[in-house]
């Protein structure tokens, strides 16, 4: 991972750590905090705690978003200082913001990945948000239907995605909640995988279908089991729900904040680290019943 | 059932709320409150009813109830999970959901719902979540139904922010334009509060329909920024059945996480 970020993550980047809820590279996010990266645009449909941490360590000059809270909890306590003029420290700036709708947001990595100008789509009619963020402009069908909304293209210098398993060519496999990740990597220049498991390339091979990304975009494949908590790999391991709790305290003090990024991040070395401090009981403790899918047969053809 | 609490103002709400999904076919869901309603809905009266996540799930048959929109027990025996890409464009957008369940920080006459900020945009007194997939659900939902608290913060003259758009300044403009713009939805249908179950009259506007047990026409009048509109006909909403109760104190909610 240090490697990795090291080599793909620049100050001044725009990145895109995708993952609906489900396999969020907290890993990463961690690691580009420790390597102190600086003036970053980041990108996530749902900044989450990942990027209300980064911007606590001072990573980012600017979000763009489409939901900006603490899921199921309440709100990014960190982001919303950097966001509410009265809450602003001393020296400190605003953060740039750009937001968008979900549909919006998934519709700008879409464009982005299939190199269009702009998706077009229905929402934003009679909403106030086009009149805040003035890439959301209005076209002409060329069909004769009316007006249409627009969303700009994002290409990110690098995404970054989380999976269940990859292959050494990176050929990333996934299940579960898949949320945008496909097309932010596909819109990315360059694009890290972050996977619980390395396997075989024949592994993936017997289940093509299950192929989320191939390695042909993909630039540094990462080894990093537990890499996404404190949220969840689909049968692996559950949310942790008490933690994201928790951050809500945590967050809501700069000092907590800042003692909790140094215990958890800054004095750890790298994940493997932070896995081994909370212990492997601590995991077994989130890891599910199994609940295996049934097996297909996709023929064998000569 | 003898030795039951009487409901709670949220029960009360979460129960008006599953009522009226009766027969309704495709429900996207929301977290909190609308979750419990909906699942509760799904063991009463509306037993066929498909619930779709914006995380990317349709067909969804939670075995717990989820904490965050994305919980995995959403995927785990679902009818289908799907990028959401394909949620937003072929389930929402393409027309396919029934009923879209909202809530907001701050709600206007005309349905018209804020989850974006208090205060100046640029300068916010308060920063809310944003839209989400909200203002899409408002657009696209065939009909729309908002659960949320009443209060005079809450139920405004007018909003600080427009995020997603309820019936506008009235029915005909919201009609015309919905028409117009090939909207897929005809927008919101039913409020429920904590106080009482409202509707929208043929101007679009607001307008109360029953007030809960316990709850009284003053307090109702009194926690709406505006001069609510209320017919001659106002009952009490039906009380929660021992059953209704009994599935969200013992199945849905077991711990009052939420209700």
């Amino acid at each position: 991972m240090r490697d990795a970020i090291a080599a793909h993550v620049h100050d001044g980047d725009t990145v895109a750590i995708e993952g609906f809820t489900h396999c969020i590279s907290f890993a990463a996010g961690h690691e580009i905090i420790r390597q102190k990266r600086r003036d970053l645009t980041l990108a996530r449909m749902t900044p989450d705690l990942v990027y209300d941490q980064m911007v606590a360590a001072g990573c980012a000059k600017k979000l763009i978003f489409s939901w900006l809270g603490n899921p199921g909890v309440g709100s990014l306590h960190a982001i919303r200082r950097r966001t509410e003029p009265a809450a602003l420290a001393a020296g400190e700036t605003l953060l740039e913001m750009e937001e968008y709708s979900h549909h919006g947001m998934v519709g700008r990595y879409v464009a982005g990945a299939h190199r269009l100008p702009f998706y077009p789509l229905r929402s934003y009619s009679e909403s106030d948000l086009p009149k805040v963020n003035t890439h959301i402009r209005q076209v002409e069908s060329p069909y004769g239907d009316g007006k249409i909304w627009a969303v700009p293209p994002l290409n990110p210098d690098v995404t970054i995605i989380h999976a269940q398993r990859a292959d050494h060519e990176g050929n990333v496999q996934m299940w579960g909640l898949l949320g945008c990740q496909k097309e932010a990597a596909f819109a990315a220049k360059r694009v890290i995988a972050v996977v619980e498991e390395i396997v075989p390339t024949s592994v993936i091979r017997a289940d093509p279908n299950r192929t989320i990304v191939p390695g042909l975009i993909v630039d540094a494949v990462v080894h990093e089991p537990f890499g996404a908590h404190p949220s969840y790999v689909q049968g692996d391991y559950d949310r942790d729900n008490a933690f994201y709790r928790e951050w809500d305290t945590i967050s809501r003090d700069p000092a907590a904040t800042e003692a909790w990024l140094r215990e958890w991040v800054y004095d750890l070395p790298d994940r493997a680290a932070y896995v081994a401090k909370f212990g492997a009981s601590y995991f077994e403790g989130l890891t599910p019943p199994s609940a295996p899918s049934g097996v297909v047969d996709y023929g064998d053809y000569r | 059932m003898s030795g039951q609490q009487p409901a709670s103002r949220n029960e009360l709400m979460v129960v008006a709320a599953a009522r009226a999904l009766a027969g309704k076919r495709v429900c996207f869901v929301g977290v909190g409150l609308p979750n419990i309603a909906v699942n509760l809905a799904k063991r009463t009266v509306a037993p066929q009813m498909e619930l779709v996540y914006e995380a990317g799930v349709f067909g969804a048959n939670p075995a717990r109830l989820p904490l965050s929109i994305g919980d995995p027990t959403i995927v785990t025996g679902s009818t289908a999970t799907v990028s959401m890409h394909d949620l937003f464009g072929l389930y929402l957008q393409g027309g396919r959901i029934d009923v879209g369940f909202l809530g907001g920080a701050q709600i206007d006459r005309y349905g018209n719902l804020n989850t974006t900020v208090i205060g100046d945009y640029a300068a916010p007194k308060t920063r809310l979540p944003g839209s989400g997939g909200a203002c899409e659900i408002a657009i696209n939902a065939k009909e729309i139904m908002v659960i949320m608290r009443q209060s005079t913060r809450s139920f405004v003259q007018s909003l600080d922010f427009r995020t997603s758009p309820g019936h506008l300044g009235g029915a005909v403009a919201s009609a015309t334009l919905r028409r117009e713009q090939g909207w897929g939805g005809s927008g919101p249908s039913v409020v429920v509060t904590d106080l009482a179950v409202y509707g929208f009259n043929s101007d679009g506007e607001m307008e109360l329909r029953t007030i809960h047990p316990g709850a009284t026409l003053d307090e109702v009048k009194s926690t709406i920024g505006w001069e609510i509109r209320v017919p001659n006909n106002v009952v009490e909403t039906p009380a929660p059945t021992a059953e209704e109760l009994r599935l969200i104190r013992e199945e849905l909610d077991p711990t009052g996480a939420y209700v």
